[in-house]
């Protein structure tokens, strides 16, 4: 049913530190990798080794160079994004079969494959770029949170998360309920000011991004013992630069 | 938008075939036996051949019925129930009209509006799409109403179609002049998309994949913008300006084939250039528009 749930007994989703992202795509490839594998069709690859490859992802990594206004050391900022798991999902309600839903249990939207008739509206309804049609099967794909991992009591403890939260080696991906205000996310996200992605469309994510910290003005402790000790030349460079000034031709 | 060829086929075609079954319905013209015959099978023709050209464009065509199921909360499914009830009625009064010489009003009204519903339904899907700010506007039903409206006139009621057509070419000037203005107005940027970065500035320095994407292939396609000044004024001339003068000169059967002609071909343009011009904010992800 494409009707959004009034509301959800929990709100599972991930917290995505920008900070911490190192920008290796370790994320991506363990998305593709365990999604090829468990749940629905697997990520199709169109012209893989040719000259135009294009694939289906989950997850995919941007990185951004960001110029403070008030000037100073621009950032490299690398940004990972998948599906929000949005409160106000506008992909689930445009669905016309009924395919893409919202779970009252944990908040997680899913695709139900064979239901699916690839019309791509929710595609088009999602601002973020989280779903993806894949070529091959024509049906929608989306970041299914890892469902048949997070409850999978085959799998030691430690793995039921996320593919891409097991596999970051910066620890920049953290997975838990949002809508707890005790647990461990949701102080991460209180403590670091996690924010949204285009809150002005109203679908009310539940992924959080924790901002980059802002870069020290001063860049070491030792850096005041580096500068030059001198700004005007002295000695034989100070007559040379004197000497130079005097032929005619200007300054550069 | 990509403008999929399926679905401006589907948009263009069925409006002006809804158009027309929504006239026949209010009995305008009031025609029986061949003449009729006539008149429902371009309607119908229209109609349907544009509702199934639009399964083309589908990963899954052989599931389409499932679309007729989730009306509570989707445009595209509550446009396909509209459009298989309007058709419905609209058949059982044509059924009359041609074999029994009678119109049976009830069916031809009560079908008349689920044929312009659908129309509208239509309209909204693009509508209500908060991703899409240049579709997101009053503008678009108003716009694809209209043009269905004048667009069935052509053959139902010629008389009358000059006044429509003016008033459908007035209401696109007004979705064109809007449109150009809605993504800034909206204020999605790429601060708020991702959430970095004050008014310092911002750049993406990597992509996330070397080659293209699903996305930017449906959400970011560019191609054609660069002629849309022309295109525009191209398919103001066909959709509008030379089907008035032609009805204008003659009602001729022959002249309203011509006006139609050239309105349809006016609509497609401008349905190509809904999509091309169309700007996603998914796009801002990847310092595109």
């Amino acid at each position: 049913m494409t009707q959004l749930p009034a509301s959800t007994d929990r709100k599972m989703g991930l917290v995505i530190d920008l900070d911490t992202c190192v920008g290796c795509h370790a994320c991506v490839i363990a998305c593709k990798g365990w999604n090829d594998q468990g749940y629905g069709a697997p990520l199709s690859d169109q012209d893989p080794y040719g000259a135009a490859p294009q694939g289906t992802f989950l997850n995919r990594v941007h990185t951004y160079e960001v110029t403070p206004e008030c000037g100073g050391t621009a950032q490299t900022v690398h940004f990972p994004k998948s599906c929000l798991h949005c409160e106000d999902a506008p992909c689930v309600t445009v669905c016309p079969t009924g395919a893409s839903y919202k779970r009252t249990e944990d908040g997680i939207v899913l695709v139900n494959e064979s239901s699916c008739i690839g019309c791509g509206l929710c595609a088009w309804a999602c601002p973020y770029g989280a779903r993806e049609m894949d070529k091959a099967e024509g049906v929608m794909k989306k970041c299914t949170l890892c469902v048949d991992r997070i409850y999978n009591d085959n799998l030691p403890e430690e793995d039921r998360v996320p593919a891409c939260v097991r596999t970051c080696p910066a620890g920049a991906r953290h997975f838990g309920d949002l809508g707890d205000p005790e647990s461990a996310v949701s102080q991460l996200v209180a403590e670091r000011g996690g924010m949204d992605l285009m809150p002005e469309l109203g679908t009310k994510p539940v992924n959080k991004y924790l901002p980059p910290r802002p870069k020290d003005d001063q860049i070491d402790i030792l850096a005041p013992l580096l500068e030059p000790v001198a700004e005007t030349p002295q000695g034989f460079l100070g007559w040379l630069d004197r000497a130079l000034d005097r032929l005619p031709g200007g300054s550069a | 938008m990509h403008p999929a060829p399926s679905v401006i086929a589907f948009t263009t075609l069925s409006g002006f075939g809804l158009g027309l079954l929504y006239w026949l319905g209010l009995g305008l013209p009031p025609a029986t036996g061949w003449a009729a015959f006539l008149y429902y099978f371009l309607g119908f023709g229209l109609a349907v051949g544009g509702l199934v050209s639009s399964t083309f464009h589908l990963g899954h065509p052989e599931r389409a019925w499932r679309a007729l199921t989730q009306w509570r909360s989707s445009w595209l499914s509550r446009e396909g129930c509209l459009a298989v009830a309007g058709l419905l009625l609209m058949g059982v009064f044509a059924f009359g009209a041609v074999f029994f010489g009678a119109l049976w009003q009830p069916f031809g009204l009560l079908g008349a509006a689920l044929c312009l519903a659908t129309v509208w339904a239509t309209a909204m899907i693009y509508t209500q799409l908060k991703t899409v700010p240049r579709w997101h506007q009053p503008g678009t039903p108003a716009l694809f109403l209209a043009l269905a409206l004048s667009g069935g006139a052509i053959f139902a009621a010629p008389a009358l179609a000059p006044l429509l057509l003016a008033l459908a070419g007035a209401v696109q000037l007004w979705v064109w002049h809007t449109g150009d203005r809605r993504f800034s107005e909206a204020g999605s940027t790429m601060q708020t998309a991702t959430g970095l970065g004050d008014s310092g500035g911002m750049r993406q320095m990597a992509s996330p994949h070397t080659g293209s994407n699903y996305l930017l292939d449906e959400m970011v396609y560019v191609i054609g913008r660069k002629h849309a000044r022309k295109l525009r004024g191209l398919a103001f001339l066909g959709m509008v300006v030379l089907p008035v003068l032609g009805l204008t000169i003659s009602h001729h059967p022959v002249m309203l084939a011509l006006v139609a002609a050239l309105h349809l071909a006016g609509v497609g343009a401008s349905r190509w250039l809904f999509f091309a011009q169309a700007e996603h904010v998914v796009g801002l992800y990847y310092g595109k528009r």
